[in-house]
């Protein structure tokens, strides 16, 4: 394998966890939910699948366990703003917090365990293609997931009924309770998707891109991936753009660390941070303000009757 | 099952008040509930985190040291808060503060300088503090960038930089490699308020601005500016206040007062520049302005109480070999909890089992 194929291997390993984390809180914010607990729901699902995978020594319940652990997490946060109309923003925060605090806590005894890593599918002949045979056909499954996560997500939106309602409650909560949809059972199904989601992208991280449980192993990834949400104007195709975009800065900026340039490690570490900002800042200069955005985005719903 | 809200015709001011108490109490329960499944008791947990901590002279200034700073950044928050914006990078405007004001301490370090650096450095951390705080709400209102992001991600950048100066420039040579600086002067330290205690002037800036806060929001044009903007912003327009610079003066004195928070935890309590120089205290105080209800001397008694989830925290620790992640678990709680008590004073609610009610 050549350094080329390996760095686009990285790539891909890096975007993934944003992808998917992206696309489950691009589904909340379409059903006019902001959820700022992604980092939180990603280091839980990182730490409940870390343990459960090591304690069963089994990477599929992990995964699922993962997945549980951040359904969990968007069900209180689920349970305080849409059962009692409580401050999106504070309470997506306070997420955040409560899930980093009580990751530390489940994963503490797993620090210093090792996972083997997942075992990637290999599609005979066609894997061993020069150059893009890996890229395309020798990844694990859950960068397949990914993509089809994109695609499915993407037509839900735009193809089905159900999309549909999930998006008129997402702009105009107010018509749309009109119009008699169950606009918090709606919402809440969003945010258990995402959160599932962010579970998801957290066990990735944990069981294949570090193979490790550390405290402060998300770094910013959640936040990242609800960035990634807004640069993508709350369309799936763009989140796919954006988080191979992010994630190709992260792995050369690693890279460039290993160079050693002389330019400060710090600094370089600070890059996917000072893009993320860059990407906001052009994307307001191309469109002015908030392009895309549901209309009904972070209000608190209260049903009058 | 689903819950049912009905707003409520008028809200007693008791209840207002209690409904931080009442969240309190709530997350307690459910810390101890955590405490029980983890298999410990959760009275000795109560014990070492609340008792012993208000029982012993020692710890109660402790205690106060580290509501300081809890309470210089809460104060700031809350006048973000209140116009509905969400500057939440208060953690980075906090270390910007410390690396502004610790350039003059390291500059002026060995020399004859007098008793000028000291009111300098807290000054130059405000002003670190604000400008830093600065960047997202003119990003927000030059560009119309969201403001929650761009200062979080400030917040990473912030400490890498810090993390940078204690590793290279400002690292002490004869420090056998330790990743800090030279201990302050004398004259960059902020000294304690009594000879022999720990409590430093920082308390009082504190508090300062608590009372300050509280006249200029009960009193004056600004406060009725700020909550005009938070609770009807075309009413603002109407009014004729500008939502730019309402923006630009709350971020310049949240992180202001962030910087305030960070300069004086270097100089009055930590002595030297390291590569971490805070606990969360940034996060912390959004929890703390939220349980104080942006009220001044609620964020005062909520700052006190925050403060001792963090020694609680420090020795459950020691003592019960407890992580310190409990306490950062236990603060995202209190979080949700105040957050969700609000609603119950403003809202009945009611849960209603299928086919009950309308």
């Amino acid at each position: 394998m050549t350094t080329f194929e390996a760095i686009l291997l990285t790539i891909v390993t890096a975007s993934t966890p944003l992808l998917i984390a992206a696309m489950g809180e691009l589904v909340a914010e379409r059903s006019g939910v902001l959820n700022l607990g992604v980092e939180g729901m990603m280091a839980m699902g990182a730490a409940c699948s870390f343990a459960a995978a090591v304690t069963f020594d089994s990477t599929l319940l992990g995964v699922f366990t993962g997945i549980l652990a951040g359904a969990l997490m968007a069900s209180l946060f689920a349970l305080v703003v849409l059962g009692f109309a409580a401050n999106q923003v504070g309470s997506g925060l306070a997420l955040t917090i409560f899930g980093l605090g009580l990751s530390g806590l489940i994963g503490a005894p797993f620090v210093g365990a090792r996972r083997d890593p997942v075992a990637p599918i290999e599609v005979p002949g066609l894997s061993d293609l020069p150059y893009f045979g890996r890229l395309f056909f020798g990844q694990d499954l859950f960068v397949y997931a990914s993509i089809a996560l994109t695609i499915v997500v993407a037509l839900y939106l735009v193809r089905t009924r159900s999309g549909l309602r999930l998006r008129s409650v997402g702009e105009n909560h107010g018509s749309a309770h009109a119009l008699g949809l169950p606009v918090r059972r709606i919402r809440f199904l969003a945010i258990i998707f995402g959160g599932a989601c962010a579970g998801l992208a957290g066990a990735y991280l944990a069981l294949v891109y570090t193979r490790f449980w550390s405290p402060g192993m998300i770094a910013g990834r959640g936040w990242i991936a609800l960035a990634l949400v807004v640069f993508a104007a709350w369309r799936p195709a763009w989140v796919l753009v954006g988080a191979y975009i992010f994630g190709a800065a992260t792995v050369l900026q690693l890279h460039a660390q290993a160079a050693q340039f002389g330019v400060p490690s710090q600094l370089l570490s600070a890059v996917p941070y000072l893009a993320t900002i860059l990407a906001l800042l052009l994307l307001s200069l191309r469109h002015g303000r908030a392009i895309g955005a549901p209309g009904s985005l972070g209000a608190p719903f209260v049903p009058d009757r | 099952m689903r819950f049912e809200l009905t707003p409520r015709a008028n809200v007693s001011p008791v209840a207002r008040a209690l409904a931080p108490v009442a969240a309190f109490i709530t997350s307690f329960l459910i810390a101890g509930l955590v405490i029980w499944l983890m298999g410990r008791s959760p009275i000795a947990a109560f014990e070492v985190y609340v008792t012993q901590p208000l029982t012993d002279p020692w710890s109660l200034q402790e205690l106060i040291v580290k509501a300081t700073p809890l309470a210089l950044i809460a104060i700031g928050l809350s006048y973000c808060f209140r116009a509905n914006l969400w500057n939440i990078g208060a953690e980075g405007q906090y270390v910007m503060g410390a690396i502004f004001g610790s350039w003059l301490a390291l500059a002026t370090h060995g020399t004859e300088a007098g008793f000028w650096v000291l009111p300098a450095m807290l000054c130059l951390g405000i002003i670190g503090g604000a400008l830093y705080g600065l960047i997202p709400a003119f990003l927000k209102t030059r560009f119309g960038v969201n403001e929650i992001l761009t200062s979080l991600m400030l917040v990473y950048v912030a400490q890498l930089i810090l993390d940078y100066l204690a590793r290279g420039p400002w690292r002490d040579p004869k420090g056998f490699n330790f990743p800090q600086s030279v201990t302050f002067d004398p004259a960059a330290t902020l000294p304690p308020i009594l000879e022999t205690g720990r409590v430093h002037y920082g308390a009082l800036f504190a508090l300062t601005a608590i009372l300050v806060t509280a006249i200029i929001l009960g009193r004056t044009l600004f406060g009725y500016r700020l909550k005009l903007t938070g609770d009807a912003p075309r009413a603002a327009q109407f009014a004729g206040f500008s939502a730019r610079s309402t923006t630009l003066a709350v971020f310049a004195i949240s992180g202001g007062l962030a910087g305030l928070a960070g300069i004086v935890e270097v100089s009055g309590q930590i002595g030297q520049i390291q590569p971490s120089i805070s606990p969360g205290y940034g996060f912390t105080a959004i929890t703390v302005a939220f349980l104080g209800r942006l009220n001044p001397i609620g964020i005062l008694v909520a700052a006190l109480v925050v403060a001792l989830t963090f020694i609680g925290g420090e020795s459950a620790q020691i003592l019960l070999r407890l992580p310190l992640d409990l306490t950062q678990a236990f603060q995202g709680i209190l979080l949700l909890c105040v957050l969700a008590a609000d609603a119950l004073v403003s809202y009945r609610v009611r849960f209603v089992t299928r086919g009950g009610g309308k």
